[in-house]
């Protein structure tokens, strides 16, 4: 029996329709498309890694931001379901963590101790590519059916296709060239976290909160906006104006 | 032939170390040349070295024309990958390009030299003949763009400070080093870069993995204040 509602997943890909068509910011589509998949499968957590020039995956978006998921995520580096999607091409189903411990032995320990029962994962892909994995982490076991994956692979090719949006795309290069630019703004936004955090004396998760929320209330692109509030002091101290 | 704005040690030392990287680009992606380029306020450079003079040359004509791959990737942080010049619109580069041509260059690719929002400079590099940097050599690319931001970080900090770049120490946990640099930057009321470099000043100094640091600023459990 699936979990996915026909009326919420036809919400999802007018919004996502909608957002291609203008000018958007990446990484605040990629952490909207990974808020709507956890809800649309009633997942606990989906999180998103995309691969660097030397084939390492590296976080992107994640639908919370809280550290230890952030972390569960990124250990997917070097072990884990996410590792062995990006590797094989191939999604990783219904794992049931508490008989995953010998193959993924670091990532498992993590998974339990963050309260995650299940996790599935799914490979990025782009035309004969793979570019990075999709993470969805469930609190009890089991409950992925047929169609709930099929479902979240298309969400997933999707983000893939997000990359390409900016302009028109058909060398390789311009691949190369949006990868590094969204892993870039990534960090871009992990430093603006940090000094929001520690300007306004609040939590990680809460210092991308208000970054969000001050971007949407003044129309400004997420990725622009960190930027701007790392390099100019009056800029940071205005994101907590009204 | 390389200028800089003061002649000192370390800084000496980073443009010899920049060179290297420059020569070794050269010789791993079948360049012509590649330069380094530090750009700075109303659009000079205080830095700026190559494999040889004539990649000086080249990578110099961006700041005489004012325009060109290198400016647009430090501007919009992004690599600028050109694999054939003469399919260029004439439109997008246009004393650039006529002057790359005329010096026989037909394939550019402009990397900037980064860490998030901070932006450190560019490494180019120059082919005479047209055609996309391969998998392995655009690997190798980026292998070069790490060892330039750790030289051009390095010289942020005391000179007695070795790499290597933060990113293979780090490991998995990258995430929080790229915070900590925020939240250090405003701890200090300074730049991204100082933020940097104090983070691994400390590190060294206090003989920690930059790894246990990171998360001690994460955590508040360490603080640093904007004197020395």
């Amino acid at each position: 029996m699936t979990n996915v509602s026909a009326e919420r997943l036809s919400q999802i890909f007018v919004e996502v329709a909608d957002t291609l068509v203008d000018d958007f910011d990446l990484v605040e589509f990629l952490h909207m498309l990974t808020v709507r998949t956890a809800t649309l499968v009633g997942a606990s957590a989906v999180g998103l890694l995309l691969a660097d020039p030397q084939g390492k995956l590296r976080f992107m978006a994640a639908s919370s931001e809280k550290a230890r998921l952030l972390e569960l995520i990124q250990v997917q580096a070097s072990e884990g379901p996410c590792f062995d999607a990006y590797r094989t091409a191939e999604p990783v189903i219904n794992a049931d963590l508490s008989a995953a411990v010998t193959r993924w032995p670091d990532f498992t320990r993590q998974a339990l101790k963050a309260g995650f029962r299940s996790v599935h994962a799914f490979p990025m892909r782009l035309r004969r590519e793979v570019i990075g994995a999709l993470n969805v982490f469930g609190s009890e076991v089991g409950g992925f059916d047929g169609a709930d994956a099929q479902v979240v692979q298309a969400l997933t090719d999707l983000a893939a296709i997000a990359l390409l949006q900016e302009r028109a795309v058909r060398r390789g290069e311009l691949l190369t060239e949006q990868l590094q630019a969204a892993l870039n703004s990534r960090i871009v936004i992990e430093q603006a976290k940090g000094a929001i955090a520690q300007r306004f004396d609040i939590s990680v998760d809460g210092a991308f909160a208000v970054l969000r929320a001050y971007a949407r209330r003044h129309h400004r692109k997420l990725t622009e906006l960190a930027q701007e509030v790392v390099t100019d002091r009056q800029a940071l101290a205005r994101l907590m104006e009204a | 032939m390389s200028r800089v704005s003061t002649t000192s040690g370390p800084v000496d030392q980073a443009v010899e170390r920049l060179r290297t990287v420059c020569a070794g680009a050269v010789e791993t992606l079948s360049a012509s040349g590649a330069g380094v380029s530090v750009l700075v306020q109303g659009g000079q450079y205080s830095l700026l070295t190559g494999a040889d003079a004539a990649s000086e040359r080249l990578e110099e004509m961006q700041f005489v024309l004012g325009e060109g791959p290198c400016v647009d990737a430090t501007a919009t942080g992004r690599p600028v990958l050109v694999s054939d010049l003469e399919h260029e619109a004439p439109g997008r580069w246009p004393l650039y390009a006529p002057a790359m041509r005329e010096a026989g260059i037909r394939a550019i690719f402009a990397f900037p030299l980064q860490v998030g929002a901070a932006r450190l400079g560019a490494l180019d590099v120059f082919r005479v003949r047209p055609g996309p940097l391969s998998r392995a050599e655009l690997i190798r690319a980026f292998q070069c763009t790490d060892e330039a931001v750790s030289i051009l970080l390095a010289l942020q900090s005391p000179a007695t400070i070795p790499e290597p770049f933060p990113r293979d120490e780090a490991g998995a946990d990258l995430v929080e080093l790229f915070q900590a640099q925020g939240m250090v930057m405003v701890q200090l009321d300074g730049t991204l870069s100082e933020a940097m470099a104090r983070i691994r000043a400390y590190a060294y100094a206090e003989n920690q993995r930059l790894i246990d640091v990171v998360r001690d600023i994460v955590e508040r459990r360490l603080r640093f204040a904007k004197d020395e």
